[in-house]
């Protein structure tokens, strides 16, 4: 089973700093009110690095260099934390997180048959993102909804007692939405 | 009377399809002017017929259960607009008995004593539900500390999270070590897979879980409160936040609550960030302070120093819930219910290879078999029942030769499984013990925080051994190595998830060690689970020649000619099973 977590090479911050920055268009601004917001308040590094994930998708390394900066919290520590959590990513994401349920009810309803299907389909593994920035795969523990297994969340919305074939229809209405979307415009 | 048409919007019942549900009655009720009040609800336990649908009209109260989208305009034009009711798709009702009459009949509801009878995100109705009495009643009775904790312990109550501990004495520490600052901390990151029961609580009736908190603060003297929840669970999060931000507009947070001098207290939501181990008591802590999610040593514990070095008390959800109900009234109401050493009502996740998967509460002592084959309503597909998981990825299985057990704390305990926060996953004749075994390892192997040596390398070793005994590459003695380990991760861990993590591995030993041989010794999987272990055939007097079977196979090792019967040849066979998912002709044999 795989609950996913951050390879160190991708999310090596320190490495990351001998590297042309790829993301050198990153507006640090957006995160200015969330870090006044927490400036003195203890045990704030986690409620800080959920909100600069809820602003960018993931956590840029520009945002911890700032957090460092301005809330005086080592990068060490905070590269620490930011590993244990699997919520935190250090790598950009799809627009699209599908994540495939892999708790026990569903591993015994063949979870891993819709990781599988999904993989093939999109043309990823457990955890990377499509070429097209569109979707990203991910396999996670329990997401309580165990009686309609297998399961998996795509944004807010869940889906449930799916198949290879559902699971697929699922992502091809959304890439066709999105295809609709961008002719209309 | 205004009709009434309530939608459970709980989590199961959105995954279900429940708010395109909402959404249409809502349009045709605007569309047809009607004179109908559409309301929400939360899980009412019954995920099994979600998305459910309820009408209340004069005549009475009717649970309409599989009501998909389209569905809708049929339900609206009979019941209301013809006030007829259509019996056949109603599955409770209070004028006659609904086709799941049963289900409900079996359960004593007081933990959820309100989900699915009120707008979780109305206070009013939640009042009228009787929340906040129990407050009200220690302020206006001048109920003293020492009483309220004498209430709780004569309930007979324990720790409904997994621990077992007496909720009483626990508070009762946390009362007398003194010191100005004290907190109260809800453990809401219910992390087992395949367990529930909390979300449901949080999402149906956050005020519950509240008052009891409040409650608890009261008893210990706390100042300030914090519901731990899983990021997982973005709708509770959102429920707690506006049942807080009501409780405070209301007076039931905030300075000399209820009038009581020197009563001060407010609650905060603190999200989790993805660690299972941050449901251990002291990991929790450190994720609260802002730290890795990892253990600490004990003692000290929490009631002498916690939350930053402070008296801290920590309930699981579902012990808060009862507090209110308990106090109102009365320790005899609670302890009526249960065993001689194991009180009250525990709610139970019905999930796997069952009939009627959802949420239940049930008196504790009740048997496994009835809740399974009573309430359960049996195994799917009338498939033979092999074990049920208690106590998730720290507990263990229990096989059909035990189901007759009460389900109790010492009881469970007695079979090697433990009986955890409320997780039964059912398995059937299809599930491999051994790949059970391998999953739930799989599971605490990725969560373990990594302190200690033998949970963190010890984990691993465990799993490596039983993957490669599920691949076909078990050797003569694996088992004795996996039980010496076991034993050793025991002993040498800090925590919880290190001290069971080893638990599912010894109980699928303890009864299943026959499939272990098999694997190991004969290389077949007796569930016909592990795909490396299967051999695929194709039957000749099935097989029409399509096809389709050569044409997935991933390493082409199938031949034929159109219409001709094909043919598997074994040695470049990679066991991936495709061929047997694709044939339409039952054609492929399996063993």
């Amino acid at each position: 089973m795989r609950i996913q977590r951050l390879g160190i090479k991708e999310g090596n911050v320190l490495q990351a700093k001998t590297e042309k920055s790829k993301d050198s268009s990153i507006d640090l601004t957006k995160i200015d009110e969330l870090l006044q917001k927490y400036k003195d308040k203890a045990g704030n590094l986690i409620p800080v690095l959920q909100g600069v994930q809820n602003i960018y998708g993931y956590i840029p390394r520009e945002a911890f260099l700032k957090i460092n900066h301005e809330l005086g919290l080592e990068l060490a520590s905070m590269y620490g934390v930011a590993t244990f959590y699997s919520q935190f990513r250090l790598n950009p994401v799809g627009k699209y997180i599908i994540k495939v349920c892999h708790g026990t009810a569903c591993h015994v309803q063949n979870a891993s048959k819709i990781t599988n299907t999904l993989m093939e389909l999109l043309n990823v593994n457990d955890g990377e993102t499509t070429d097209d920035k569109l979707f990203t795969l991910e396999s996670v523990a329990c997401l309580g909804c165990c009686s309609l297994a297998p399961v998996m969340m795509i944004g807010n919305d869940t889906y449930g007692k799916l198949n290879g074939k559902s699971a697929k229809k699922v992502i091809n209405d959304i890439k066709l939405a999105e295809k609709n979307k961008s002719t209309d415009n | 009377m205004k009709k009434q048409i309530i939608v459970g919007l709980g989590s199961c019942g959105i995954a279900a399809g429940a708010s395109k549900v909402y959404n249409k009655i809502s349009q045709i009720i605007e569309l047809g002017n009607l004179d109908v009040e559409l309301k929400q609800t939360s899980c009412i336990g019954m995920c099994y017929k979600e998305p459910l649908v309820e009408i209340i009209d004069d005549s009475g109260r009717y649970l309409y259960g599989d009501i998909t989208e389209d569905k809708v305009n049929y339900l609206i034009d009979k019941h209301i607009e013809h006030e007829e009711p259509i019996k056949d798709l109603i599955v409770d009702s209070d004028l006659f008995e609904g086709s799941e009459h049963e289900y409900f009949e079996g359960q004593v509801k007081i933990a959820l004593r309100n989900c699915g009878f009120m707008d979780p995100e109305s206070i009013e109705e939640a009042m009228q539900r009787k929340a906040y009495q129990a407050i009200e009643k220690i302020a206006t009775d001048n109920i003293s500390r020492d009483e309220v904790i004498q209430y709780v312990l004569d309930s007979g109550i324990r720790g409904r999270g997994g621990g077992g501990f007496s909720t009483g004495m626990k508070w009762r520490f946390a009362k007398n070590n003194e010191s100005d600052i004290k907190y109260i901390i809800c453990n809401a990151d219910e992390g087992d897979p395949g367990a529930f029961m909390d979300r449901s609580l949080l999402e149906g009736d956050p005020h519950a879980v509240i008052e009891g908190m409040i409650i608890g603060a009261y008893a210990i003297k706390a100042i300030s409160g914090f519901i731990y929840c899983r990021a997982e669970y973005p709708l509770a999060i959102k429920r707690l936040n506006i049942a807080l931000q009501q409780a405070r507009d209301n007076g039931f947070l905030g300075n000399n609550i209820l009038g009581i001098e020197g009563f001060n207290l407010d609650i905060f939501v603190k999200e989790g960030a993805g660690a299972f181990v941050c449901g251990e008591e002291t990991a929790l802590i450190a994720s609260v302070e802002g730290d890795r999610g990892m253990p600490r040593k004990r003692p000290p514990f929490p009631a002498e120093q916690g939350l930053w070095k402070k008296p801290t008390n920590i309930n699981n959800v579902e012990t808060f819930a009862n507090i209110p109900y308990i106090i109102l009234n009365g320790p005899n109401s609670y302890n009526k219910y249960g065993t001689e050493k194991s009180k009250g009502t525990k709610v139970f996740a019905l999930t796997g290879k069952i009939k009627h998967g959802g949420l239940v509460e049930v008196p504790m002592g009740i048997s496994i078999r009835e809740v399974i084959f009573g309430l359960g309503g049996g195994i799917q597909d009338d498939k033979k029942f092999k074990a049920v998981q208690l106590g998730g990825p720290s507990g263990g299985c229990i096989p059909e030769h035990l189901i007759d057990i009460p389900i109790d704390y010492d009881s469970v305990n007695s079979t090697g499984a433990i009986m955890g926060s409320g997780g039964m996953v059912v398995m059937d004749e299809t599930t491999c013990m051994v790949d059970m075994a391998k999953f739930f390892l799989d599971f605490t192997q990725e969560e373990s925080c990594g302190k200690c040596t033998f949970c963190r390398l010890g984990t691993k070793r465990m799993l490596e051994i039983l993957t490669r005994i599920t691949e076909g590459n078990g050797r003569e003695g694996d088992i004795e190595l996996l039980e010496e380990l076991a034993v050793q991760i025991k002993d040498g861990s800090l925590c919880g998830l290190g001290q069971s993590a080893p638990n599912p591995v010894l109980t699928t030993l303890k009864y299943f060690r026959n499939e272990y041989e098999a694997h190991i010794y004969d290389k077949k999987c007796p569930a016909k689970h592990c795909k490396l272990l299967l051999t695929y055939e194709i039957i000749p007097e099935a097989c029409t020649g399509c096809t389709v079977c050569a044409v997935k196979c991933p390493t082409n090792t199938i031949i034929g000619e159109r219409k001709q019967v094909h043919f598997i040849e074994q040695d470049g066979c990679i066991h991936c099973g495709e061929c047997f998912d694709k044939c339409n002709f039952d054609a492929i044999k399996v063993y």
